[in-house]
């Protein structure tokens, strides 16, 4: 496969950037994205160019850590799907790929493809947790959680946090992402005596780091690898309203 | 040096509870003043870092993705092992001993196994409590399934996503110390050395991989979790950034690498389509409840796979091993695999792989199903689509992961699965509290040698990696760190940290300066291949020599003759990957010295020289039965130290899963 | 009062007042479109004109249309003041290909929908609030003894202009796209979404959106037909 790139370079945080095109030739069709990206980069270096920069490290779908918006998509055309488990197949010899970071105030640009994140865990650390010590667990067993509760939660959990919700929002807001962690520890009976602070310190939080609002569009769900639904969304509005309007 | 394992006396069983009523304690007001230094993020490093925070200690973690979420525990698929005894099926904390050491095929520390298996039920009570969503019946209790070479059902699991979730329950109690202010988080920075000040371990030299900074941070104690090294064969399930540095530059420093040529090579991986391969992807080894694993019973058969009649199919695992059938361990696993394929039996394009089916799973689970629904006479097509919803609930995510790496559908055709390197049992040597021989250094998780022997069984790594996070190093470290109550911090302006930056820049421009022709990645594929062939599922003499020799000519011509584009002191991943490497190209020759010492077959370390007459491993046990610990002695050079393996509550015999 | 201002000002705050508000604005358009089918009675406005001076005489119903207004207000500068926080959100820089794939373009587009729809709302009030609560330009009526402004005339007198009928027509297509996803929108803010309802939900949203624009559309179109 023969494939013309649009790459997004920029030097580190504080430089302009802008696209620079490159054309690649045997691709593999069983190749993936990111080894596409490597075959490019080993030339680049090979003539004494600077290679590109992206962020990437599992390779299989579930650290998060790759974010490349292809074609104006997270994480490219197909659904379900991170773009380390992108293959080549999903495209045809000869078409023009561009290639963005995800674009966010809250995700400032590192180097070429690579963003800061850390808003992320920030919101986490505002209260994406059980607040039990180690050593103060009761029996596993001694809490029984209904399979549809237990599943609804995983559900929410399968979130690997790369940011493709805020990445594809128009209004950039990570109400996906947090809503999902709100949502796992929300519906479970160990999340209970936390729950209104939780959901109140996170949303905070998520304002605060300067993600957008959510306006609905599902544009984050349907871009989501881990097709999380906003169904979490929902759940964290309504706890949300009840924390701030009803909650001493 | 002699090693002391410091294995407390008495009864087994006895032992870490008579340990834990007797350890040194800090006291808390004292704790508060005590700093530690946490590398890497995954389920050992945020355990530990979270639950030292909690008790009060001052605790910096460090970890070079963006995240501390990102850490590859995050990858593992299957579950994690407990002695928990739900399913009534005979589960004691003794079998799971025992099963581990067996497993480990007779190459583990007694005590330290029988600790694992003591603390395993800890651990899921923590998990759940912290809100770790596992598989759960109807009624509300918690779901367990079988893993290779055991009997019964001790697997706890969240779907093929439990190391994702165990992952991510850590790093949600080290993101509330962070909160809370007692944990320091620095992520993109990489550990480059440790410094030692009167033979101690007093903190670390770590490079901020934005802005290329050295940074020099102190610690009472350095606590390293930095996971394995399979990434020594390039071609691996690690992450991409998975790396030994930080273990390889405490080896340096005086920490003796424990068993390095234990590596395990799983047998349920996605085969290698081309040489752009950059990486491999597991199957997990769950799937091996319900698949069926074959080749065809003629050589070069090119019919696919649908179309080989049943009796022409060689279910060799079944045949070899009747009571374990297609749930043997994964070293057995490999081996047999391997055999069938070398032997030409091999199916596929490249001929290196075999088949896991589910035709047979799918027929069973939709006859049941057709059952539960009184669907009296059911089609042949009604049973199929009824299993294929059952195996879609079970492994779907794993299903739709094959069909989007191979583009095949492993619903309607076999899977095709062949060995690759997965975990190191091998690390770091450590003793009973999991400190190194450095004093106020310890290694945690994969990082260390401890607890698997010779090959370590499925679903046991996150529970050892959060057993030494969560239950073990919180104890034992008081027993160091009560000596050290009245060290003030050092400053880090002490000659130490500045004598450990120097040489950390120096071997930096270094690397810079070489200003050769060929990439990181160039040299980094060829180490892979003689790793591979000469070190890899099956191991010889004669090419562990010719490896030591091709490994010490691939070192040369990568320090001639890299390249590493840009500068130093910017964001720079050539430059963290050739220093990576640089580690790898050491460890490399180690880890084939240690194979070649090691003349007998155990677990995942294969020598054609020692196998039985049908191909098993056949190990010594009277002149083997000891950890190989290695000093580094200068460039190349190394010592062998020997900590003798005693067992005295477990029998020691062949091991046989037939 | 601190939690009130800190909920408030939130975004998720924002988008609760929006959400009550836009219900309550949908609650009125119901009212707003079964007063207005009078318009259609071949009686010559008499029911128009007295429903007309019912809703501006009595004094509950005064109450309430301060109520609506506020209700719009309140909607428009939330609105307004959500978008320009989303907006900053979204940074500097911009995609230069985006082909993200929200669940409608119109889903994405409210907040222009919304600033035509208030525009139009001004135009509309303008034509007929204005003239007839203020203006001076109706004509008087009589209806059962009581003298009134002729509002029917008015109304006949605009629709009869093709200009002001195209400028309603473009405005319901405008409203049907920006109640679409605002009916559901509103239940998903407040929290309610589930597997369950939200289909119904969906489902009412359509046909809503569908007849209350329906509805509104033909009056314009109707009369300028007729007139001409």
């Amino acid at each position: 496969m023969k494939l013309k790139l649009k790459v997004w370079r920029q030097q580190n945080s504080q430089s302009e950037g802008g696209f620079q095109t490159y054309d690649v030739d045997d691709i593999s069709p069983d190749m993936s994205f990111l080894e596409m990206f490597d075959v490019l980069n080993e030339r680049l270096i090979n003539e004494g160019g600077d290679p590109i920069a992206f962020d990437h490290d599992c390779r299989e779908g579930i650290c998060g850590m790759c974010s490349m918006y292809i074609n104006g998509r997270p994480h490219g055309p197909n659904r379900g799907v991170t773009t380390c488990q992108l293959h080549m197949r999903s495209f045809h010899d000869g078409e023009s790929i561009v290639v963005e970071p995800w674009r966010a105030s809250s995700f400032p640009v590192v180097k070429d493809l690579v963003v800061d994140r850390s808003a992320f865990d920030r919101i986490i650390a505002a209260g994406g947790f059980i607040s039990v010590n180690t050593g103060n667990a009761q029996d596993a067993n001694s809490i029984p959680i209904g399979k549809d509760i237990a599943d609804s939660s995983f559900e929410a959990a399968a979130c690997i946090g790369c940011g493709a919700c805020v990445a594809a929002c128009p209004n950039s807001s990570a109400a996906l992402f947090t809503s999902a962690k709100i949502s796992q520890l929300n519906q479970l009976p160990q999340g209970q005596p936390e729950r209104y602070r939780r959901t109140l310190d996170m949303v905070h939080q998520m304002d605060k780091e300067g993600f957008g609002g959510c306006s609905n569009t599902g544009a984050c769900e349907y871009e989501c690898p881990k097709e999380i639904s906003i169904e979490n969304i929902a759940r964290m509005n309504r706890d949300y309203i009840k924390a701030s309007l009803c909650k001493d | 040096m002699s090693l002391d394992a410091k294995i407390p006396p008495g009864e087994l069983s006895k032992k870490w509870s008579d340990y834990k009523s007797k350890v040194h304690l800090v006291n808390p007001a004292n704790r508060r003043s005590i700093e530690v230094i946490v590398v890497g993020s995954g389920l050992a490093g945020s355990s530990a870092a979270a639950t030292l925070a909690e008790m009060g200690y001052k605790v910096k973690v460090f970890c070079f993705q963006d995240s501390p979420r990102r850490a590859h525990s995050i990858a593992a698929q299957g579950g994690i092992n407990a002695a928990k005894n739900y399913q009534n099926d005979g589960d004691s904390v003794y079998r799971l001993f025992y099963d581990t050491v067996k497993g480990g095929d007779y190459r583990s520390r007694e005590a330290n196994v029988h600790r694992l298996a003591e603390v395993s039920g800890n651990i899921i009570d923590q998990c759940v409590a912290q809100g770790v969503p596992f598989a759960r019946e109807y009624g509300g209790l918690l779901s367990n399934r079988s893993f290779g070479g055991v009997q019964v059902q001790r697997t706890f699991y969240a779907a093929g996503q439990t190391g994702q979730q165990l992952l991510l329950g850590a790093y949600s109690a080290l993101e509330r110390q962070i909160g809370m202010g007692k944990i320091k988080m620095y992520s993109r920075h990489e550990m480059l050395d440790v410094v030692t000040i009167d033979g101690k371990a007093r903190g670390i030299i770590a490079r901020n991989l934005i802005t290329g900074e050295l940074e020099r941070h102190f610690g009472h104690a350095v606590v390293l979790c930095t996971g394995g090294y399979g990434n020594v064969f390039y071609l691996s399930t690690n992450a991409m950034g998975s790396n030994v540095t930080a273990a390889w530059k405490a080896h340096k420093k005086g920490a003796f690498f424990g068993n390095p040529c234990y590596t395990q090579i799983h047998p349920t991986c996605i085969p290698v389509s081309g040489d752009h391969q950059s990486k491999l992807t597991l199957m997990s080894e769950s799937l091996r409840n319900d698949g069926r694993i074959w080749v065809p019973k003629k050589k070069d058969d090119n019919r696919p796979a649908n179309q080989i009649p049943e009796d022409e199919r060689d279910y060799y695992l079944e045949r070899r091993y009747p009571a374990f059938g297609n749930l043997v361990p994964r070293d057995v696993a490999s081996r047999a695999a391997k055999e069938r394929c070398d032997e030409g039996y091999g199916v596929g394009a490249s001929k290196m792989a075999v088949y896991l089916d589910f035709a047979s799973a799918i027929k069973r689970y939709g006859k049941i199903e057709a059952n539960k629904h009184h669907l009296d006479n059911p089609t042949e097509a009604e049973v199929i689509t009824l299993g294929k919803e059952i195996i879609k609930e079970k492994y779907g995510n794993l299903f739709d992961m094959y069909k989007q790496i191979t583009g095949e559908d492993p619903y309607e055709v076999p899977m095709r699965i062949y060995p690759a390197v997965h975990y190191t049992m091998g690390g770091l040597w450590v003793d009973y509290n999991l400190m190194t021989t450095v004093p106020g250094m310890y290694a945690l998780g994969e990082c260390n040698f401890s607890d698997h022997g010779a090959n370590r069984l499925g679903a046991s790594a996150l529970m050892q990696g959060l057993a030494d996070g969560y239950f073990v190093i919180p104890y034992t470290i008081g027993d160091y760190l009560s000596g050290e109550i009245r060290t003030p911090a050092i400053p880090t302006d002490h000659q130490a940290f500045v004598d450990a930056e120097n040489s950390v820049r120096e071997r930096i421009e270094k690397l810079m300066n070489v200003k050769g022709k060929h990439s990181v990645d160039h040299f980094h594929k060829k180490l892979g291949k003689v790793m591979w062939n000469k070190c890899g599922m099956a191991r010889n003499a004669q090419g562990l020599k010719e490896a030591i020799e091709e490994v010490q000519q691939i070192r040369e011509e990568f320090w001639k003759d890299v390249r590493i584009p840009g500068s130093a002191d910017e964001f720079n991943p050539e430059l963290e990957k050739a220093g990576r490497l640089a580690d790898f190209l050491e460890l490399a020759e180690l880890m084939c010295i240690d194979a070649l010492d090691r003349n007998e077959s155990c677990g995942g370390h294969f020598r054609e020289e020692y196998q039985t007459e049908e191909g098993e491993a056949l190990r010594d046990d009277e002149n083997f039965a000891f950890v190989s610990a290695w000093e580094f002695k200068g460039d190349g050079n190394f010592e062998l130290h020997k900590e003798p393996l005693v067992y005295e509550n477990i029998k020691i015999a062949q091991r046989s899963y037939k | 009062m601190n939690w009130f201002v800190t909920f408030l000002t939130s975004r998720n705050g924002q988008k609760f007042v929006m959400s009550l508000t836009g219900l309550f604005l949908i609650s009125f358009l119901i009212v707003h479109l079964l007063g207005n089918l009078q318009l259609l009675k071949s009686d010559d406005g008499l029911s128009f004109n007295k429903y007309a001076h019912f809703m501006v005489h009595n004094p509950l119903i005064e109450i309430i249309s301060i109520g609506l207004y506020i209700g719009i207000l309140l909607h428009a500068i939330q609105g307004i003041a959500f978008t320009m926080k989303n907006r900053a959100s979204r940074g500097k820089k911009g995609y230069s290909v985006n082909t993200y794939q929200a669940k409608s373009w119109y889903a994405a587009n409210m907040a222009l929908l919304g600033t035509l729809i208030l525009f139009f709302i001004l135009i509309h009030m303008g034509d007929f609030w204005l003239k007839y609560k203020f203006g001076n330009s109706l004509p008087m009526t009589t209806i059962d003894g009581v003298e009134q402004k002729d509002l029917y005339w008015g109304v006949k007198q605009s629709f009869s202009q093709l200009w002001i009928v195209i400028v309603y027509v473009i405005a319901m297509f405008v409203l049907y796209f920006h109640l679409l996803h605002g009916f559901w929108s509103a239940f998903q803010t407040l929290g309610i979404n589930s597997k369950k309802y939200t289909p119904v939900i969906k489902w009412i949203a359509k046909v809503f959106s569908f007849v209350v624009c329906l509805g509104f559309l033909i009056i314009p179109v109707y009369m300028y037909l007729t007139a001409n």
